[in-house]
This record gives C-alpha cells, structure tokens and sequence, in this order.
C-alpha cells in the first residue's frame, strides 16, 4: 500500500483558550484533490500553515510528503505586484527549483535553465516568461505561480486562495492546469477556496470547517443542505442550480461568495 | 600640479582602490536595497555611521571602526525593530534623528581640526589612509563572500516574501543579516563620500539599473558598472579641482539615473 500524501491524526490547533479544530483526521492519498472549505476565521489559513510547518499543532500529529518539505510545492492568492519590481516570470519560476538553497549555485545552471524553461512551457507562458513581472496580468501571474510550485516537481501541492480576484476564464484555466498536475503525476491536492464552484467538477473531497466543527466527505455529501445546516447550526439551505452550487442562510461576513453571482 | 602628478600621489592611489571597491560593494548590494526599498534606511544607518565616527574622533581611535560599529549597531537596531513594513519608516527616523543628535554634540565637543568633522558628513579621499585601505578590503571581501552564500534566499525572500517563508527561507533572519551587511558597506561608504551622499553610491546606481532591465543578474552588473563609474569618475575629477569627492560622485550617478529614467520610459513604450 502507497503511503497518504498527507495525514492529520487527532490534529487539534488553539491559540489559549480558542480551538480552531480538535480531533481532525485526514488523510490524502496521492493524486487526490481536497477542497477546504469555510467562513474567515475558521482555520482554513492556520491549517495551510501547519501544513507548511509554520505553525506547530497543539495536539495531534501531521505528516507530510513523507518529511520532505521540499517536496511541497505552495500557490499564494494573487497579489498586486510592484510595476517596476525587477524581476521576470522565469526568475519568480526559478525561486521554486532553488530559491531556498544556500551558496551560489553557480554549477548546474543549465539543468536549471532547461528546468525553468519547462515548467514555463508546460503552463504556457512561455511567450511572457522575460517580461516585467509587474506588467503581467492577474492571470498571467497566477499561471508563473503554479509552474513556481510544480518546478520543484512536488508530491503534495497546497493552494491557498489561488483563484481569488481571477476572472472566470482565468480561473478555468489555472485550476485545469492544477488537475493536470495531479492526474499525470499523482500530486495530492489540498485546495483552500471560498469558492467551490470552479473547482466542484475536479473536487474529489471537501473538508468544511466552520466555528471549530468540521466535516469530511465526497461533495455530493457534505454540501448538503442537512450537513451545512448541523455545522452552521443554523437553516442553511443548498441548491443546485445547472452545475452549480449555491449556500443560502450562511450569509454572515466572508460566506455570501458562495453566491455563484460573484463569478460573474 | 598635473594630473599625471596627482595620480602618482599614494592617498590618491589609496582613494583609487577603495573607490574600486566600493562601487563594487554598493553595486552589488544597491539592486537588493532597491526591491526591498530600504533607501530611507541605508541613509539612517549612514547617520549612525555619522554618529560612530564622530565618537571616534572624540576618543581618539580610528574613524574607520567608529562609523564601522555607528553603522552595524544601527542596523542590527533597524533589523530587529522594523520586522514590519509599516513599523520600518517611523523606527529609522527616530533612530536617525536621536543618532545625527548625538553624533553633532561629540563633534562639538571635539577639539581638533574642522576638516575632520566636515569629512564624515561630506568625505574626503585623504581619509583613507593604508590602515582603512586594509579595513575597507577586508570587510568589503566579508560582506561579498556573506552575500555569495545567502544570496538566492535573501533574492527570494526580498521580492516573494509569502511564498519563500512557505518553502522554509528563514525569512526574518535574513532581513537582520542583509541589515548588517546594509550597515558595513555603509560604513565604508562613509569614508569616501561622507553620511550624508550613501545614497549616491547605494541607491542612485542600483536605481537606475532597475530603470533599463527586468533582469536581476543584468540589473546587478548595470548597478556595479554605475557605481564604478560614479565612484572613480568622481574621484578623478575632483583632484584638480580640489573639491569634495562627493559633489561629483553625486553629479555622476545622478546623470546616469536620468538618461536610465529616459530608456525605461522609451522601452516600456515600445513594448
């Protein structure tokens, strides 16, 4: 049997007498694609830290691409950058092959140089690879930011918010790139989102966390008008409309993007 | 005397090469300054250098070291109390501020000659003696050889800072350690271009190399280039003359900053 990807095991996370979650078990096989769902302060952001080894848990155990944190590849939210920041696409690439390793790395740039130019190619950005990164679109950003993380060759992937401030054809066309990364190399997927509709047809699992209580499951279980409805403690009702989901009655600050009116 | 005379002068060799240097240093140094936009803290930290120096005047031992350790203690201050963006402008000015205060009352309080005390604010080649010439060489190869090895963490950290604290780049010790490399090569600036005129020599280069190229290996090489040119030309030219040094170091870089604005807007139109 192949090892998870990833395993949470009686994961609980507090800051003093606040519990973000208790008693989470989660274990992602390779190749998998879990959404991670929830309201603002519910943990979603502190989950991807310790995730990344940046936030210890409080109790619990965590393990991840085998112990080997270089085989985590990271996609942030996009973010303005700084028009005249010095820096090209293939520079923002490069960060993820080696970006972290001491000394001058000097030997070895022509591997380097043939890596980069792949990771660029495979998502298409090739064309803009040498321009100003500042000059870049939103999308154009996003799509450096995912041959960023898959440069490194990655066996887990997390995604925290990378289609946030995308238009809908970005969006399509940076999460289909995230599903080809899985499909043809088994990459796990961990995918934090308010979001779920331009994700719902890759989503394998969603974990929903709200106020401390959490569920796992397949999408056709969990965004359910019943489960969201326990979790939320409150009427929630889910409705499909065509393929898309919408959560009405978790309206609170941060849950009204659920909303598929939003996308457009 | 000839200019052929002049430079058969050992102080004016001595400047020559700590000029050489030190362009190469600020050169090297200016790109990342820039992108981490710490231009208003190099010019404090080139105040406590101020401050160190006129210390050490007033006790009698080398200017060299005392705007050496003015400077480091400046910068370890700035890096450990400025984490945060937002906090970093506020702290280097009432750093700044406290430090000029300081450094102008050891001037008044020293007694020997005013060429002195006028030099650290302005420079003066003849400050560099064979001692600082061997002080200057041998901390500039340190903060070289520190930045050779930190190099591509300290770049990943400076423009991508979310995504290189994610990969593990121990991200808030390499603003402390670039701060104190920030705070040497300012020292030794010091010495030849004086507290007031770093900026020409650490950020007017760098400035206009980030003007012409996206590129950060292009971007340095223009940076160390300006600087050198900046730093000797203005080295040279002041010899007949016998004005500060810094008048035309300051003239040079900011020519070249100007006719670099002029590409960059034709390139970005043409684009």
């Amino acid at each position: 049997m192949t090892r998870s990807a990833v395993a949470l095991r009686g994961a609980r996370l507090s800051y003093g007498d606040r519990v973000l979650w208790d008693g989470l078990d989660l274990e992602i096989e390779p190749g998998e694609f879990i959404a991670v769902l929830g309201p603002n302060g519910s943990g979603k952001t502190s989950l991807m830290r310790v995730l990344l080894g940046l936030q210890p848990l409080s109790a619990g155990t965590v393990e991840i691409a085998g112990g080997n944190r270089r085989r985590i590849g990271y996609i942030p939210q996009q973010r303005a950058v700084d028009h005249s920041l010095t820096l090209r696409g293939r520079d923002l690439v490069g960060f993820g092959l080696d970006g972290h390793e001491w000394g001058t790395g000097l030997r070895g740039r022509g591997v380097r140089r043939r890596k980069v130019d792949e990771a660029l190619a495979a998502v298409g950005a090739t064309s803009y690879a040498d321009a100003p990164i500042g000059l870049l679109s939103g999308g154009e950003q996003q799509r450096l930011r995912v041959a960023q993380a898959l440069v490194g060759d990655p066996e887990v992937l997390l995604c925290d918010e990378p289609l946030l401030s995308l238009d809908l054809a970005h969006q399509r066309s940076v999460s289909d790139l995230i599903d080809a990364r899985r499909r043809t190399a088994d990459t796990a997927v961990l995918f934090v989102t308010h979001e779920i509709n331009p994700v719902l047809p890759l989503v394998d699992r969603v974990l929903y966390l709200v106020e401390g209580r959490f569920r796992i499951g397949k999408p056709s279980e969990v965004m359910t008008s019943e489960t969201l409805s326990e979790l939320y403690r409150t009427n929630v009702e889910v409705v499909k409309v065509r393929d898309q989901i919408l959560v009405v009655g978790a309206c609170e600050e941060g849950q009204s993007h659920h909303l598929a009116g939003e996308d457009a | 005397m000839t200019f052929g005379q002049l430079l058969g002068i050992d102080f004016v060799q001595q400047a020559l090469i700590a000029g050489a240097v030190l362009g190469l240093v600020a050169g090297v140094i200016g790109p990342l300054v820039v992108t981490r936009k710490m231009a208003f803290a190099v010019h404090g930290t080139s105040e406590l250098a101020f401050t160190g120096g006129a210390a050490a005047l007033l006790l009698g031992v080398s200017v060299g070291y005392g705007s050496l350790i003015g400077s480091v203690v400046a910068a370890l201050l700035l890096g450990l109390l400025s984490q945060r963006d937002s906090d970093r402008d506020s702290v280097v000015g009432s750093i700044l501020a406290f430090g000029l205060g300081l450094g102008i009352l050891f001037v008044a309080l020293y007694k020997g000659r005013t060429t002195n005390k006028f030099g650290l604010l302005t420079g003066q080649i003849i400050g560099v003696d064979t001692t600082n010439l061997w002080l200057l060489v041998g901390s500039s190869v340190g903060v070289l050889a520190v930045l050779a090895f930190i190099y591509r963490p300290l770049h990943f950290a400076s423009v991508d800072p979310d995504v290189a604290v994610a990969r593990g780049v121990p991200v808030k010790t390499l603003t402390i350690v670039f701060a104190v490399l920030v705070g040497v090569a300012t020292a030794l600036s010091v010495q030849i271009v004086g507290a007031l005129l770093v900026l020409a020599l650490m950020i007017t280069p760098a400035a206009a190399a980030c003007r012409v190229t996206a590129s950060p290996l292009r971007a340095t090489v223009l940076s160390v280039v300006f600087a050198e040119v900046a730093v000797l030309g203005g080295i040279l030219l002041s010899l007949q003359p016998g004005l500060p040094v810094s008048a035309f170091v300051t003239a040079i870089s900011f020519v070249i900053y100007l006719v670099c604005r002029a590409i960059g807007v034709r390139q970005r139109r043409s684009t």
